[in-house]
């Protein structure tokens, strides 16, 4: 039997004193992928920036067990040292840092963390050469600023080559197809699959069915009103997909 | 062997010697008393044994600072209790080792931490914190070695008492020649009663071999509180100079007030870089070095070229802007400049790009950053003579705020005379955001070392003009200025 990963119980979370967790519960065990969707405004991306620790974000009841412990006791660079990563929806630019040195300073930090020895510069080229082929990015790309001018397919896959770099055992994926085309999701998505392992699970955030079509979750919830109205298998994400939300009974509004 | 490598050996070979002899010549010598006047002027004349014209010109520096009573300057966005200049000690003695400490045991330890993340050598480190140790570190010999090397291609350079002494007609030609003995309060202070610093001359055509840093970083620690520099570049010659340190130095005098002047003759380039980090007082803003610095450089010739690069971390107060006079058709000056201020620090830098000569060129590129509760003003002036046709300026002013507390200040002055001229200037002030802290520390990176990597990346056009070695030392110590900022 697997072990459990992560478990939300009876999450409430308030942004500026306003309530957008309403008693969410949600189970992830070690080696899969839950996909959690769910109309505009019903909570999604704060789901995701509470499990990562943002300010801001403020807990009024419920826990997070992360492998056994308290995450919400931990700050967000403990969490993402052990290994909670959050894919950005929207990834944030920083001027004159290279994409590379960021990565390196990254990657070090969790080495660190864990009592490793730091990459070198070389060490480091050698390991990006090998994970950055594979989703399409080049060395140009690297040595550009972090995501500052970057197509949006670029910033997706260049999350995809953080994720794959820092090896996460839980990660989140907060909206990671949104502003893709085909290719560009095809390539995202190959990336997210190829770090499927029974040790590391995933929450995939999404609005829409077609990236599940290329990453099969295990379980799919929906998320309304600030907690999961339902869940299911895969199924269910082919269900919403034809009826949509509403024909659930869950329009949009509602969620408010 | 490079050039690191031969100081590195000259410095244990002439160690090594020393510790043999065992014993270590005194020398004390007499100090002036506190107070400046007429005799104070002639004491540091004598003690140097320099010639009757550069007394005669200290003393008419001193008669004009008399006269400028009322002149000290108060344009600047800076604020410190009035400087009682007759308190001052305008000459003293090395220090005796009795009063030195002992050992590295005996020196602030946070001092001692900073030296650590510095990554700077332990031998060092005694020098820089004032240890009295056996086996110190000996400029003269050091310096002959790379005077040997130097020597070779007829490059000159000493300290300026040396240069008074040994090329006294190239001092005389160029002292006083880009920043004159009547320029301002602090430099007319400076031309009166300066105690040492460096000359440099590189002849015609001469490409000088290496950085002139090294054996800078070396014989630094007592070039004193009125430092004077002069570096002459001769027809297409080229030197890069580089000044300062990126470790803090003990230093017992609040009052700095330097002057340095830079020539460039026809086709000539001087690139000089600053990395100044003297003690910038406590969280409170008590202690504290005043820096007074008075920089100009002046492109003489045709395509001569003037580029400045300074990172600024240190003093309780900087006040400073390396300036360019380009006299020269298609001369160029460029000014690169990181200026971090933390806690109570103030600083007012930028500089002045004075267009003279037709189709010149400057460009500015200035980074404030301003943390705690700190001020940090940039303050420029581009100039453009009626005859310097086709002239052409590029200013990028970017202010980077950390925290709530601090200040960022622009204030440019563009003078255009002349309908050719382009000038354009570009200013940003932004904020670390928290959008950028949380996406780094979601990648495991603190905040402190995210604060660093922002600004570092925010710094990083600056930081690439400076020679390789001591960009990577810059970027630490960026790091650690801003330490305690956040959170």
């Amino acid at each position: 039997m697997s072990k459990p990963m992560l478990a939300i119980e009876n999450l409430h979370a308030t942004v500026d004193g306003k309530p957008i967790l309403n008693g969410l519960d949600l189970a992830v065990n070690e080696g899969e992928v839950h996909a959690v969707m769910g109309p505009n405004g019903s909570g999604k991306s704060t789901l995701a920036y509470v499990i990562a620790g943002r300010e801001g974000y403020e807990v009024t009841e419920g826990s997070i067990t992360y492998r056994g412990e308290d995450l919400l006791a931990m700050s967000v660079e403990e969490r993402a040292c052990s290994g909670v990563f959050l894919a950005f929806q929207y990834p944030v630019e920083i001027p004159g840092v290279g994409s590379a040195t960021f990565l390196k300073t990254a990657v070090n930090a969790a080495r660190k963390h864990r009592g490793e020895q730091e990459y070198d510069a070389m060490e480091f080229l050698k390991l990006v050469r090998e994970k950055r082929a594979a989703l399409g990015i080049d060395d140009g790309m690297m040595r550009r600023a972090l995501n500052v001018g970057f197509s949006g397919g670029e910033k997706k896959r260049n999350e995809m080559l953080q994720m794959a770099l820092l090896e996460p055992t839980l990660a989140i994926l907060d909206e990671t197809d949104s502003g893709l085309d085909i290719d560009a999701l095809k390539v995202v998505a190959d990336g997210i699959n190829a770090l499927r392992g029974p040790e590391r699970a995933m929450v995939v955030i999404t609005h829409y069915q077609r990236l599940l079509d290329h990453v099969v979750p295990d379980k799919v919830h929906v998320l309304a009103g600030g907690r999961i109205v339902r869940s299911g298998g895969s199924e269910l994400a082919l269900e919403l997909e034809s009826r949509g939300y509403a024909g659930l009974g869950l329009e949009p509004s509602a969620a408010a | 062997m490079s050039a690191q490598q031969e100081a590195a050996q000259a410095v244990e070979s002439y160690a090594g010697e020393r510790y043999k002899y065992g014993f270590v010549t005194d020398v004390e010598a007499d100090s002036a008393p506190p107070g400046l006047d007429h005799d104070t002027i002639r004491f540091i004349s004598a003690k140097k044994g320099e010639p009757e014209w550069l007394l005669t010109w200290r003393i008419r520096a001193f008669e004009r600072w008399l006269e400028m009573e009322d002149e000290e300057p108060t344009w600047a966005k800076l604020h410190y209790p009035p400087i009682d200049y007759q308190e001052a000690c305008y000459y003293s003695a090395p220090k005796s080792d009795s009063d030195r400490p002992k050992s590295l045991d005996e020196v602030d330890p946070e001092l001692l931490k900073t030296y650590e993340k510095l990554g700077i050598p332990l031998q060092e480190q005694e020098m820089l914190a004032g240890v009295a140790v056996d086996a110190v570190f000996d400029s003269v010999s050091v310096a002959t070695t790379f005077k040997d090397k130097l020597a070779e291609m007829g490059v000159i350079f000493c300290s300026i008492s040396e240069a008074v002494k040994e090329h006294p007609e190239l001092v005389q030609r160029y002292l006083g020649s880009v920043v004159p003995y009547s320029d301002n309060f602090f430099a007319t202070l400076n031309s009166a009663v300066f105690t040492d610093g460096s000359f440099v001359y590189v002849p015609k055509g001469v490409r000088c071999p290496m950085e002139l840093s090294t054996y800078f970083r070396i014989n630094a620690a007592n070039t004193g509180q009125f430092e004077r520099t002069l570096i002459v570049a001769d027809e297409g010659s080229y030197v890069s100079y580089l000044e300062g340190c990126t470790a803090p130095m003990r230093d017992e005098n609040q009052l700095h007030a330097a002057v340095v002047e830079l020539i460039a003759l026809d086709d000539a380039e001087i690139k000089y870089s600053t990395v100044q980090n003297w003690y910038p007082g406590d969280a409170e803003g008590r202690g504290g070095i005043y820096n007074f610095v008075t920089k100009r450089g002046a492109c003489r010739g045709a395509n001569a070229k003037i580029s400045w690069t300074q990172v600024e971390t240190g003093s309780a107060i900087t006040w400073k802007d390396p300036s360019c006079i380009l006299q020269g058709d298609n001369s160029v000056g460029e000014f690169y400049s990181i200026a971090i201020t933390n806690n109570r620090q103030q600083a007012d830098t930028g500089t002045k790009m004075i267009h003279m000569g037709r189709n010149t060129k400057s460009r500015i590129v200035s980074k404030g950053i301003a943390a705690g509760r700190s001020d940090s003003t940039y303050r420029g002036l581009v100039r453009i003579q009626p005859k310097a046709e086709g002239a052409r300026n590029h200013t990028q002013c970017d202010s980077l705020l950390i925290g709530a507390e601090c200040g960022a200040h622009t204030v440019p002055y563009i003078e255009s005379r002349n309908p050719t001229a382009r000038v354009e200037h570009e200013a940003t002030t932004s904020k670390i955001s928290e959008d950028q802290l949380f996406y780094c520390r979601q990648r495991g990176i603190d905040e402190e070392d995210a604060v660093a990597l922002i600004v570092n990346g925010f710094c990083r056009e600056v930081l690439q003009e400076l020679p390789m070695e001591f960009a990577v030392e810059a970027q630490k110590l960026v790091a650690i200025s801003l330490e305690g900022s956040v959170g």
